[in-house]
């Protein structure tokens, strides 16, 4: 009996089984944190909404968000506004993140280019293409469009900027091997400049979601009607707070989604870091 | 010289210039390389021989002098470089690496297939090949390095320092595997070092420079007989009498340039 306790203890790959087994539990303890994070918070906003410590008219508690959320899921009306938005972004998005990728490119790697338009790109980026609205509208009209190019006003930029410096700051000793081992120009752009730059342009993406998700809302209170934007701001003006809520948490989500979405991808087209 | 000079340098002086201050980095280099030999540049750093490598891999331009690589089989590149190891591009896995040169001159897929699978198992990297340089170590990535430039066949190989990042030991390892493939395939290089040992064990001639202005001082002729291994460079007297000699050399050149 002694005997064997003994061999137990000294057995190296048993003990270093238990310390391994020790740390794949606290993996999981903070995997259980993260998921345990959100729902504290809806537990603890329930509570405070219900016991009246928060006013009920205000923050109504969020079991009853959820059932607004599914009887508005159940009419139909709530996958229209879903719809209408998700068409906006998603298309916003691409007009924006595609010239934004190309005109990057060809400023970081062709220095004249880079050194015309970066004035241009320095100077109309702190307007806030929202404030712009009114003339995207007499420009576009009051449709669809206006809204996609509002959204992919605001993307462009953050895209536009980490592309160029993504270029300019791939190592200077991948150029020489290119140069030594005689790149045309094209090869040079397919093998060395964009996967080169792809990190740093992938971050530019990722913030460009970002905004494309805070504009749109912005973009449908304004000249809109539908969308989630339009939903939280018309719920809002009615005082029907819980479908505010329903329209405030569907952004959440979204925004949540797609940045999981561009984490997935890029880690996918990454794995070489 | 003889008739097969591969590499000939005349009178090549490169002046940098900036904002009305300018350094001599080489001072009327000339110096021929005959085909197939192994030829180490050595000198203290900052003394220009990079810039004579760069020179020639077309990566920097004279100022004044001209070189010429004498061309030989048709079809085939002028120079390729063996770069540290970390020019060996992280995006492209192991075997894209390999085949770089081969890809931009566009050569068929078979020839290139073959060719890289034949240099990725002469470094003895052929079960690695689909992986990213991330994966490996430093020793690796430099075989990627040496069998890219292999791979491209060119008429001359230019080295910078390739082994310069690595531990001893691995550095020891490669330098033989370098020499077995080099005799393989007798291309002329030209190797640039501050490794007397390394310079000793690797040549056929070795050049020594001086710090700046960059000029060619002393030439000595190495015929240590191969295949060499470096207990011979530590054995033999001859060999041993040529460490001095450098030493003391670049010793000199050291003091020079810090007065």
């Amino acid at each position: 009996m002694r005997d064997d306790k003994m061999t137990k203890n000294h057995n190296p790959v048993e003990v270093e089984q238990q310390e391994w087994k020790k740390r794949q539990l606290k993996e999981r303890m903070k995997q259980m944190l993260t998921i345990a994070s959100p729902i504290f918070l809806l537990l603890l906003w329930e509570f405070l909404s219900q016991t009246n410590l928060l006013d009920a008219r205000f923050f109504p508690p969020p079991s009853e968000i959820v059932s607004t959320f599914y009887s508005m899921a159940m009419s139909g009306e709530l996958f229209n506004h879903i719809g209408i938005s998700l068409y906006r972004i998603i298309a916003g998005f691409l007009l924006g993140v595609i010239p934004g990728v190309v005109i990057g490119l060809l400023m970081g790697l062709y220095s004249p280019i880079r050194h015309f338009i970066s004035p241009i790109v320095m100077a109309l980026m702190p307007i806030p293409t929202l404030a712009l609205l009114p003339i995207i509208i007499i420009l576009f009209g009051i449709g669809d469009f206006s809204k996609v190019v509002t959204i992919a006003g605001s993307v462009f930029f953050p895209v536009v900027i980490n592309t160029t410096a993504g270029v300019i700051n791939i190592d200077s000793i991948y150029l020489d091997v290119a140069k030594n081992y005689g790149a045309s120009s094209k090869d040079f752009f397919v093998k060395i400049a964009f996967p080169g730059a792809l990190p740093v342009m992938m971050e530019g993406i990722q913030m460009g979601q970002a905004i494309a998700l805070l504009t749109i809302v912005a973009a449908e209170m304004m000249g809109a009607t539908s969308g989630i934007g339009y939903l939280i701001w018309t719920s809002y003006k009615a005082f029907m707070l819980k479908e505010m809520f329903v329209g405030l948490i569907l952004i959440s989500f979204f925004g949540y989604l797609f940045s999981l979405l561009l984490r997935a991808l890029q880690n996918k087209i990454l794995s070489w870091r | 010289m003889e008739n097969n000079t591969k590499i000939s340098i005349q009178d090549m002086t490169k002046v940098f210039y900036k904002k009305n201050s300018s350094v001599t980095a080489l001072d009327h280099i000339s110096l021929n390389i005959s085909e197939g030999e192994f030829v180490c540049l050595v000198g203290p750093s900052g003394c220009g021989k990079t810039t004579l490598l760069r020179i020639l891999a077309g990566l920097e331009t004279t100022s004044v002098g001209e070189y010429k690589i004498t061309e030989g089989k048709e079809n085939r590149p002028l120079q390729s470089m063996v770069f540290q190891e970390r020019g060996v591009i992280p995006w492209l896995t192991v075997e894209e690496n390999v085949a770089f040169g081969l890809k931009m001159r566009h050569l068929p897929s078979e020839l290139i297939k073959e060719r890289t699978s034949y240099y990725l198992e002469k470094v003895g990297l052929e079960n690695f090949s689909t992986l990213y340089p991330k994966e490996l170590s430093g020793g690796m990535k430099q075989r990627v390095s040496i069998a890219r430039a292999f791979a491209n066949d060119p008429e001359i190989l230019l080295m910078d320092e390739p082994f310069a990042a690595l531990d001893e030991q691995n550095k020891f390892i490669l330098q033989e595997e370098l020499l077995s493939i080099w005799e393989e395939t007798k291309k002329t290089v030209l190797f640039i070092t501050h490794s007397i040992d390394e310079a000793l064990l690797l040549s056929d001639r070795i050049l020594l420079m001086s710090s700046q202005p960059g000029r060619i001082i002393k030439e000595i002729k190495n015929d240590l007989p191969r295949p060499r291994n470096i207990e011979q460079i530590r054995s033999d007297h001859n060999t041993a009498g040529h460490f001095v000699d450098i030493w003391k050399h670049l010793q000199e050149e050291v003091q020079k340039s810090r007065k």
